[in-house]
């Protein structure tokens, strides 16, 4: 069982958060703790929030209560300067790969490098083919963002965002609409980078299988509370009948098949009036 | 009652934390500026592609406006037997009014809903975000190049539209319907003043490259960023950009030739 209180090996540390939007709840005062070195993964159903708490750990979106720590820092009350400062040592990788569309595959992963750095064209063409290399597309340097097939987007967006060389780095869904090799492909990558380069990995997805093969440690959400979390063995062997549903799939259980409604036959014999 | 009270309460307040917005957008933009000049590239590549690919519209429409002026004036002129005075009506509509507004009008709709739309998309995929989460302000990288572009590429195109609108009226006057090319400059030459004429229409040029480029940015960086949402950003740009263009140019002119 992981320490959950500030602790020396804990980088990210996100304690008793709070989030809606509208009137819905996201995070109900949740904590969470993200060991150096070690991949932990966020797992839950969609839209229970997993992108907006890698965006909350990030800066872009601000809590209504609690409190995130990234490397002793706390990303919320940080000034902007500070903040960006933080950011160039936080890697994320977006869903959709978030790649500049006006650029070639070598000028997106040069793009951090000549917005923050002052080196010497040849010195930032050698670091882009190492960091495509090992992603695996150095030769497809050439190619504009709009030629690449999904999982090659995502590997390109990988290289970028570990082109300035950080020191954790968050994956939005890196599994989701990939074919069965592209997956395989980003699953290997994930765990070989997190070795190779000694970073930290927040993986939020809702791949059972994938996921649980590559996490240290999994946290599962579910309507803005940690319903299990645990090392992927501890998750699979969990006593929760919500952990139990989401990891094998069943269709219905402690989460209903239906979205709440009135009653049907109710629903179905009234005037038929828009509400 | 209550309900059309409600609404128009709540459309009001929409409003005005909307012109919020876009005036707190309009001041970061304006202070991302500072860090456009040491990287003039970036500017370079937006004048190109709002200023520079506006070239043809811009011009061919002054052309073809400058042939119907000739045209129109001259019948109206000949009544007089004012024909020599086609220059200067030619070139006073062109340099104090239609120069400035149509040129403006043409800017909205050609580079102010190119820019909206790719604003607009750069948000949707996740391109904006991407860069901020990369510590690299769009404010400073994407918007205030592109701003920057709008506001000096406005003055210059709307000077071209009015030299080929010129060009255009000189070529139907005299070389149509047989006005003296001599009397045609000379006159215009005469009739209209550098500071009345040529530096209110550059002011007017000015104002509208700002607010047309500040409308089309704000509504792309605003937009709901969905297909729907950037359809009807781009609208708004187009719509909005029209009405204050012809709005203020009504204030600009009342102010500037109001009192003589």
């Amino acid at each position: 069982m992981i320490n959950r209180d500030p602790h020396p090996n804990t980088l990210i540390s996100v304690s008793n958060l709070s989030f809606s939007r509208g009137n819905k709840k996201i995070f109900d005062d949740i904590s969470l703790a993200f060991e150096r070195g070690k991949i932990t993964a966020i797992m839950g159903p969609s839209g229970t929030g997993k992108t907006t708490l890698l965006k909350i750990i990030g800066g872009q979106l601000f809590p209504e209560q609690g409190s995130v720590l990234v490397d002793g820092q706390n990303v919320h009350q940080l000034r902007r300067a500070d903040l960006y400062t933080l950011r160039k040592r936080m890697g994320m990788l977006f869903q959709s790969g978030a790649l500049l569309t006006d650029m070639n595959v070598f000028d997106n992963v040069a793009f951090p490098l000549r917005e923050h750095t002052k080196l010497t064209e040849s010195m930032i063409r050698t670091l882009v083919l190492m960091k495509l290399e090992a992603v695996g597309l150095r030769g497809a340097y050439n190619l504009m963002a709009n030629e690449l097939s999904g999982g090659m987007a995502r590997r390109v967006a990988l290289a970028r965002a570990i082109v300035l060389d950080p020191m954790m780095i968050m994956y939005d869904e890196p599994f989701t609409g990939q074919d069965p090799i592209s997956m395989g492909v980003l699953v290997h990558l994930i765990k070989a980078l997190n070795k190779t380069l000694g970073l930290t990995s927040i993986v939020v997805s809702h791949d059972v299988h994938e996921t649980a093969a590559i996490a240290d440690y999994i946290y599962v959400i579910s309507e803005g509370k940690v319903v299990g979390q645990g090392s992927p063995e501890e998750i699979r062997r969990s006593d929760s009948e919500w952990v139990q549903q989401f990891m094998t799939g069943a269709a219905d259980g402690p989460v209903h098949f239906h979205y709440p409604a009135k009653d049907y036959v109710d629903d179905l014999l009234s005037s038929g009036k828009r509400y | 009652m209550i309900e059309l009270l409600a609404h128009l309460g709540k459309s009001t307040r929409a409003s005005f934390s909307k012109l919020g917005r876009a005036t707190f957008f309009l001041l970061q933009c304006l202070a991302g500026i500072g860090s456009v000049l040491p990287r003039p590239r970036l500017l370079l590549n937006q004048l190109y592609s709002v200023g520079v690919l506006s070239f043809l519209i811009i011009s061919i429409s002054g052309l073809f406006v400058g042939m119907v002026l000739g045209l129109q004036g001259f019948y109206i002129l000949s009544d007089f037997g004012a024909e020599e005075t086609l220059g200067v009506m030619v070139a006073a509509s062109l340099v104090r009014e239609l120069g400035p507004v149509v040129s403006a009008l043409l800017f909205a709709g050609r580079a102010g809903s190119a820019l909206t739309a790719e604003i607009g998309l750069m948000k949707a995929t996740e391109q904006l975000s991407g860069m901020e989460m990369m510590a690299v302000d769009p404010i400073k990288r994407i918007i205030s190049p592109r701003f920057l572009a709008g506001f000096l590429s406005m003055p210059l195109l709307t000077a071209l539209f009015s030299v080929i609108g010129i060009i255009g009226g000189q070529i139907v006057g005299s070389g149509l319907l047989g006005v003296d090319e001599g009397g045609y400059w000379s006159q215009m030459q005469a009739k209209l003043d550098f500071h009345d004429d040529i530096i209110n229409g550059v002011i007017k040029s000015v104002v509208f490259g700002f607010i047309t480029s500040w409308i089309a940015l704000f509504e792309g960086y605003d937009a709901v960023p969905t297909s729907e949402g950037i359809s009807r950003a781009t609208t708004r740009t187009v719509v909005n950009s029209a009405f204050s263009i012809l709005g203020l140019d009504f204030i600009l002119t009342a102010l500037m030739f109001g009192d003589d």
